[in-house]
């Protein structure tokens, strides 16, 4: 998986990352850029999320409904997502068909037509995409820890926004938006698959290039200032089950402790892409019945983000119990050297999935374009070996530097009518 | 394209001569091709067990008996098949359907003779410890507690007993918080002794493995496998058909958002009409945007996030629905517009630009959905199961092409009847 690439930027500046991979006629093309749910003020809130919807109702040279149909006529498969940190936009095609999504995407990068009557039917599709989420209990649990974890950055809100401003936002908001940060010096292609590289870029030069750079928007920056001691909260809402959600603080993806967490996170959490069942979490919530399902995860974040421990109570035991739990688990890593047998297998468990991921040419592209808007290739192709460096004094340390209760907020999802 | 970008000759898709074959004097049919692009395998394949053989009162006996199965066995225990399965990063599970419980997993190649033995292990030798069913039988009435709180899950229950009233299609597989407590060790036990066998089972393998090696590693773990009693599928009864639209909401307070399903009988995966029934569905809710359906429901009147329609065919008869979820206030509304878009294809069909999109798109886009090795797993399983031949992906093009307006219309008006619909909400 961590065959070469070329990398390269163009005079507008905008960032190209090509990979050969010949083993299936298809070719993946991943368009990124640097604007996500962390770059919104309040009253904004939601707004890169719905740009990426109207990046889908068409340009002049390719009208919305024949652009769709353009796509999926050649057997392609294409859609988008926005995160904290980035928003992105795919197409997986046959080899031979590639052109047509590089001429989409390099037409609507500074082309897109926002009409008014299409950011009204989107207003009611992102509402009822957010009734949606709201229908489920994780989901509001999720939403009220992020909101106390964080007062200042603002990875505070969801990335669909906050229903007020799915109210308010208007047409000019959104096409100023777009028009702010999608940039070829704001963007980076990354593309995988059966290609020649040279004849690739040249094409790419002759789509891209031409397009104007222009000034390059900075980064919302807020930072969260530390913590001052445990915030606990409680959502209530219908339903028989207890669920609890304990968030640590976790840091950026470039910082030195995060392949030592990444560790930690396989032994206490399990590895992630497997199960989990024989992690120290699933024995001692699980196992011993404190917890019908436990997950734990972090995300890799331009800013510090957060380590989120999710349980989903047993009926018959009180929550306190199940948080007792949790916290011996954490104090065995913070007390007990972990083995170096532990270690190697969570690398050969990295390693499998690593392989896995390598079987599909769209995996293979996101990855280039994910990993450059934290860091840069390296940091993937080195993954597997910077895990192997960790030491059980690594693990140690990082369990009680980030794993103490004074900085975690503990959610407690409430259904109506039943104790916990 | 100014310059031809793609450098590599078309591959052969998946045929005849690649695929590996062959059946155990037990009855285990094994299938295997190879994919030396990464070092890692694929393995899926059933057994004949599902919950056709359930009764009424032990709904859930089959997914309960296919969760415990790596619960325990002989050998080992809970905590030692999954500390094998993860330490090497495999993975490994079951799932019961109606008629088969389904499994599956991956590893690194090194790593197949460890899997195929848990694998056999978990089939032939599962031990249903006490300990083990309890905390199972937890997390499944807490799941019985989650579902009772989701809108589509409710939607789709409901869905499932108006359409096939009395057949065993009508079902929930995950059965009833009073059957689930009601079933015993020796309930599991006996289904495990009589529906658990060689006779009827696929295992499939896909990776970096010559197949003949595959096939003899299956062999090794799984030839010694007879179980003599192995009791036959009972046969299916017939389906009542739907005689006038039926409407079922099942109110659930405290929710944002309704969840409905519209729908009847599909065909069968077998049938002659299904590759124009498959055809027709992509134009109705499934192209580009989700179709028609799509078109009207979400792009010109905003009224869901999701609306689709699906086409779920099966050794029995299928389903044909359409799912959305939308603000109930304007369930009705997105009701009124379904059923229009379902009168409007049966009465003129489609148009010969929207079956040449989507005959198109089905030829593209077959590459893409073989390109992991757990893709080509489950479209080899598909050809046995239905029968379909190993050739079948040389004939696909052609069979796709074959479909005509004329095809889409008639199979249309033989399965859908705006005054025969299944109407299913639930919501506030």
């Amino acid at each position: 998986m961590a065959s070469e690439i070329t990398q390269f930027t163009l005079k507008n500046g905008m960032r190209v990352m090509l990979k050969e991979i010949h083993t299936a006629p298809i070719i993946s093309s991943w368009l990124w850029y640097r604007v996500g749910s962390r770059d919104e003020p309040s009253g904004k809130t939601g707004i890169s999320h719905w740009t990426e919807h109207m990046q889908f109702k068409g340009t002049k040279k390719f009208p919305a409904n024949v652009l769709d149909k353009a796509i999926s006529r050649e057997g392609g498969r294409w859609n988008a997502s926005t995160s904290h940190d980035s928003t992105r936009y795919y197409e997986t095609m046959p080899a031979d068909k590639i052109d047509l999504a590089l001429r989409l995407e390099a037409d609507r990068m500074e082309h897109s037509i926002y009409k008014e009557k299409d950011v009204a039917s989107e207003r009611t599709v992102i509402i009822s995409e957010r009734e949606g989420h709201e229908n489920e209990p994780m989901f509001r649990l999720t939403e009220a820890v992020q909101q106390t974890a964080f007062h200042v950055h603002p990875y505070h809100h969801e990335i669909i926004g906050d229903m007020a401003d799915l109210h308010t936002i208007t047409r000019d908001d959104l096409y100023e938006h777009y028009r702010r940060y999608y940039l070829p010096n704001n963007a980076v292609l990354a593309m995988a698959g059966d290609f020649d590289t040279k004849s690739m870029l040249k094409r790419i030069k002759e789509l891209f290039e031409s397009i104007p750079k222009g000034p390059t928007p900075p980064r919302l920056i807020r930072p969260e200032p530390d913590q001052k001691g445990e915030v606990r909260l409680s959502v209530e809402g219908p339903g028989e089950t207890t669920f609890i959600q304990v968030a640590y603080r976790f840091p950026n993806a470039t910082h030195a402790d995060y392949f030592p967490l990444q560790v930690f996170d396989s032994l206490l959490g399990g590895a992630s892409g497997l199960s989990t069942k024989t992690s120290r979490l699933y024995r001692a919530l699980v196992d011993k019945e404190f917890a019908v399902d436990v997950s734990a995860g972090s995300e890799a974040t331009i800013d510090p983000f957060l380590y989120r421990i999710t349980i989903t109570k047993h009926p018959d035991r009180k929550t306190e119990e199940a948080l007792a739990a949790l916290d011996r688990e954490l104090q065995n890593l913070q007390e007990i050297l972990v083995s170096s047998d532990e270690i190697k297998r969570a690398v050969k468990q990295a390693r499998a999935v690593f392989a896995y991921g390598s079987e599909n040419i769209t995996n293979q592209a996101f990855w280039m374009g994910y990993v450059e808007m934290f860091s840069s290739y390296d940091w993937f192709t080195n993954y597997l070996s910077s895990l192997a460096k960790v030491t059980p004094q690594d693990v140690q340390r990082v369990a009680r530097k980030y794993f103490q209760s004074k900085d975690r907020v503990i959610g407690i999802y409430h259904p109506k009518g039943v104790e916990g | 394209m100014p310059k031809k970008l793609s450098n590599t000759a078309k591959p052969s898709l998946l045929n005849p001569d690649d695929i590996y074959r062959v059946v155990l004097p037990n009855g285990i049919t094994v299938l295997a091709r190879s994919n030396f692009n990464s070092p890692s395998i694929s393995m899926g394949g059933y057994v004949a067990a599902g919950s056709l053989f359930e009764s009424d009162l032990k709904l859930g006996l089959a997914d309960f008996v296919s969760s415990s199965l790596m619960r325990g066995t002989q050998t080992r225990t809970f905590d030692a098949i999954y500390n094998e399965l993860e330490s090497v990063g495999a993975s490994m599970g079951f799932d019961s359907g109606v008629h088969t419980t389904g499994f599956g997993g991956r590893s690194l190649v090194e790593d197949l003779p460890l899997l195929l033995n848990l694998l056999s292990q978990s089939l032939q030798t599962p031990t249903f410890p006490k300990d083990e069913v309890e905390k199972l039988r937890a997390q499944m009435l807490t799941g019985l507690a989650m579902r009772a709180q989701d809108t589509s899950d409710m939607a789709a229950m409901a869905f499932d007993r108006m359409l096939f009233d009395g057949h065993p299609y009508s079902r929930p597989a995950d059965g009833f918080v009073e059957t689930i407590q009601s079933i015993t060790r020796k309930d599991m036990e006996k289904f495990h002794r009589l529906h658990f066998g060689p006779r009827g089972m696929v295992i499939a393998i896909v990776g970096a493995i010559e197949p003949k090696k595959a096939a003899e590693a299956v062999e090794r773990c799984l030839a010694g496998w007879q179980v003599p009693g192995q009791v036959d599928a009972p046969t299916m009864p017939a389906h009542k058909p739907v005689k006038k639209t039926v409407k079922h909401h099942h109110a659930l307070a405290g929710k944002s958002q309704s969840d409905l399903v519209i729908g009847m009988i599909g065909p069968r995966r077998r049938d002659p009409e299904f590759f124009s029934a498959s055809l027709g569905n992509s134009v109705l809710g499934q192209f580009g945007m989700m179709g028609r359906i799509g078109e009207v429901v979400r792009e010109k009147s905003g009224l869901a996030y999701y609306a689709s329609s699906s086409l779920n065919a099966g050794s029995g008869p299928g389903t044909w629905e359409i799912n959305a979820g939308v603000n109930p206030k304007n369930l009705k509304k997105a009701i009124d517009l379904i059923e229009n878009e379902l009168r409007r294809f049966i009465k003129s069909g489609v148009t010969k630009g929207e079956l040449a999109d989507s005959q198109a798109n089905y030829i593209g886009r077959l590459p893409l959905s073989l390109e992991s090795n757990s893709g080509v797993v489950s479209a080899i399983l598909n050809m046995e199961r239905y029968d379909l031949g190993f050739d079948f992906y040389q004939r696909y093009e052609s069979m796709v092409r074959a479909v005509t307006r004329d095809n889409v219309l008639e199979t249309a008006r033989k399965y859908i009847d705006p005054n025969r619909l299944v109407i299913s909400t639930a919501g506030p």
